[in-house]
């Protein structure tokens, strides 16, 4: 497996968006801090790099890279290797170069400029944000074999995660505000990644206010160290579910 | 070595293979024909496991394939178009296939001096016309000597020198006591290479003779005007 990991990883590499992205990132981080002399302030601008950006960059490259490389499957599958081994090496491949890009772009000025709970917090939601979006790319793409319909099918859910989702807690939040509800909406926050790290990072900074109202309402119900872990476990879940039904669907899958 | 038992593939409502039952043996070059359409490349890749029967089991060596992946070490393929990463270089694919199937058997080059390939060897893959890349296939499937060579169309894109080298390997590999599955349309190149003829029509087999039994049938001398004459007799029955 490590062989085949080796080659995805060193042609991703070989891509200048990868670097790029890379560059970008570290450009946002290093001059958000450098700008405000306040390190919370500049911990926001990031929050919001990881909120919308690395996810867009990590499901869109990710899908466009596994169309890309239908040739290379094909290739690989004619020889003696297991189907799950291609598929899992090429999400290892995929989501060590992406969680490469955001440790050097985000999580080392990060790590330098806020050395503490808060900053150590975004580097491991941030690196799970993008396997999250690796991992959904990964089934968007298994759900159909034409190239524009499966990135378009990315672009709606990073589309749906990143603002609709909100949008649509804050409608029932209206809608049902004369019933206690809270309690149900914080069961409702599991079916979206972003607001699950977005809840994370919030409970560490005390500026739930300024951000969705979705964030503003949960900060009591995550609290405590149980809430804590379940939102990190959820988080995983949203890795491994995704990537798991990609699987069992490439294993039958017809090339 | 091959064992096809009762095959079903649909792709959707299209009815791809229709209880197909072959078998294959060893030393045994054996020609699979039919027109577009018939089945024949979803045949093969059903044996190399790319696509999933709905129906039925293959045995290789006795033992079935399905999920299994193992046995493709003694297969070696040729597909009809060739498709491989456009970026890298020609000899970064056979490196990196031969990486990939870390095998300690003798490698097999021949074809490589015989194509005079290492001249483009630097050359990217999508800069390559589509007989070099066919060019390309050919080795990767002779390369690790395997017991098995699966070769779809493999003349197809070839100029005349390189598809009658390509001709001599075969016939070299099954004199070595290999087995050879060769699809083509090109009836008069099959005349000395093959030893079996299998003729598949909508997703059946229609025939499986050896070639002494079918041009002593028909009292023929070339494969091709055998099989004319086979098909012309039956839509003569047929309108009768």
């Amino acid at each position: 497996m490590n062989r085949i990991i080796k080659i995805i990883f060193l042609d991703i590499l070989k891509n200048k968006i990868v670097l790029g992205y890379t560059l970008i990132l570290a450009l946002l981080s290093w001059s958000s801090f450098g700008l405000e002399d306040n390190s919370a302030k500049g911990l926001l601008t990031i929050l919001n790099v990881i909120l919308f950006t690395v996810p867009l960059v990590s499901i869109l490259f990710a899908t466009i890279y596994l169309y890309n490389s239908s040739e290379f499957i094909e290739l690989l599958l004619s020889q003696p290797i297991k189907r799950k081994k291609i598929w899992l090496s090429l999400f290892l491949g995929l989501s060590l170069s992406m969680v490469a890009a955001f440790f050097i772009g985000a999580g080392i000025p990060l790590l330098i400029n806020a050395p503490d709970s808060v900053g150590l917090m975004m580097v491991i939601v941030g690196c799970l944000i993008s396997l999250v979006f690796v991992a959904l790319a990964f089934l968007s793409s298994i759900l159909t074999r034409d190239k524009a319909k499966g990135i378009g099918i990315s672009i709606m859910s990073w589309l749906f995660f990143a603002l609709l989702f909100d949008g649509l807690v804050l409608f029932l939040l209206f809608q049902f505000s004369d019933y206690p509800i809270e309690k149900a909406m914080v069961a409702v926050t599991a079916f979206s990644p972003i607001d699950l790290a977005r809840i994370q990072i919030l409970l560490q900074l005390d500026v739930s206010a300024m951000m969705g109202y979705t964030g503003a309402i949960f900060k009591d119900f995550f609290g405590t160290a149980i809430g804590l872990s379940v939102s990190f476990l959820l988080l995983c879940l949203w890795v491994i579910i995704p990537f798991w039904v990609s699987l069992e669907k490439f294993k039958n899958k017809d090339l | 070595m091959i064992e096809i038992k009762n095959i079903f593939k649909k792709f959707g409502k299209l009815e791809v293979l229709n209880d197909v039952n072959l078998t294959f043996s060893k030393g045994e070059c054996i020609a699979l024909i039919g027109p577009n359409g018939c089945g024949k490349t979803t045949l093969i890749k059903s044996i190399l496991g790319m696509v999933i029967p709905t129906k039925g089991d293959i045995l290789f060596d006795k033992k079935s394939i399905l999920n299994k992946y193992k046995y493709r070490d003694q297969i070696g393929y040729m597909p009809q178009i060739g498709r491989y990463p456009d970026y890298m270089t020609v000899v970064q694919i056979i490196e990196m296939i031969k990486k990939i199937r870390n095998s300690d058997e003798v490698l097999d080059e021949d074809l490589i001096k015989a194509f005079e390939l290492e001249k483009i060897f630097d050359k990217q893959m999508r800069t390559l016309s589509g007989g070099t890349t066919q060019k390309v296939s050919a080795i990767l499937a002779f390369l690790f000597n395997p017991q098995v060579l699966i070769l779809d169309e493999p003349t197809a894109g070839l100029d005349p020198l390189a598809s009658e080298i390509l001709k001599e390997k075969i016939i070299k590999e099954r004199e070595k006591g290999k087995l050879i599955l060769i699809t083509s349309h090109l009836l008069s190149e099959l005349d000395d290479m093959i030893s079996q003829i299998i003729f598949m029509q909508d997703g059946k087999v229609h025939f499986h003779k050896s070639i002494s039994d079918l041009l002593e049938s028909t009292n023929e001398q070339k494969i091709s005007k055998a099989i004319a004459k086979i098909l012309k007799s039956e839509s003569h029955e047929q309108n009768h």
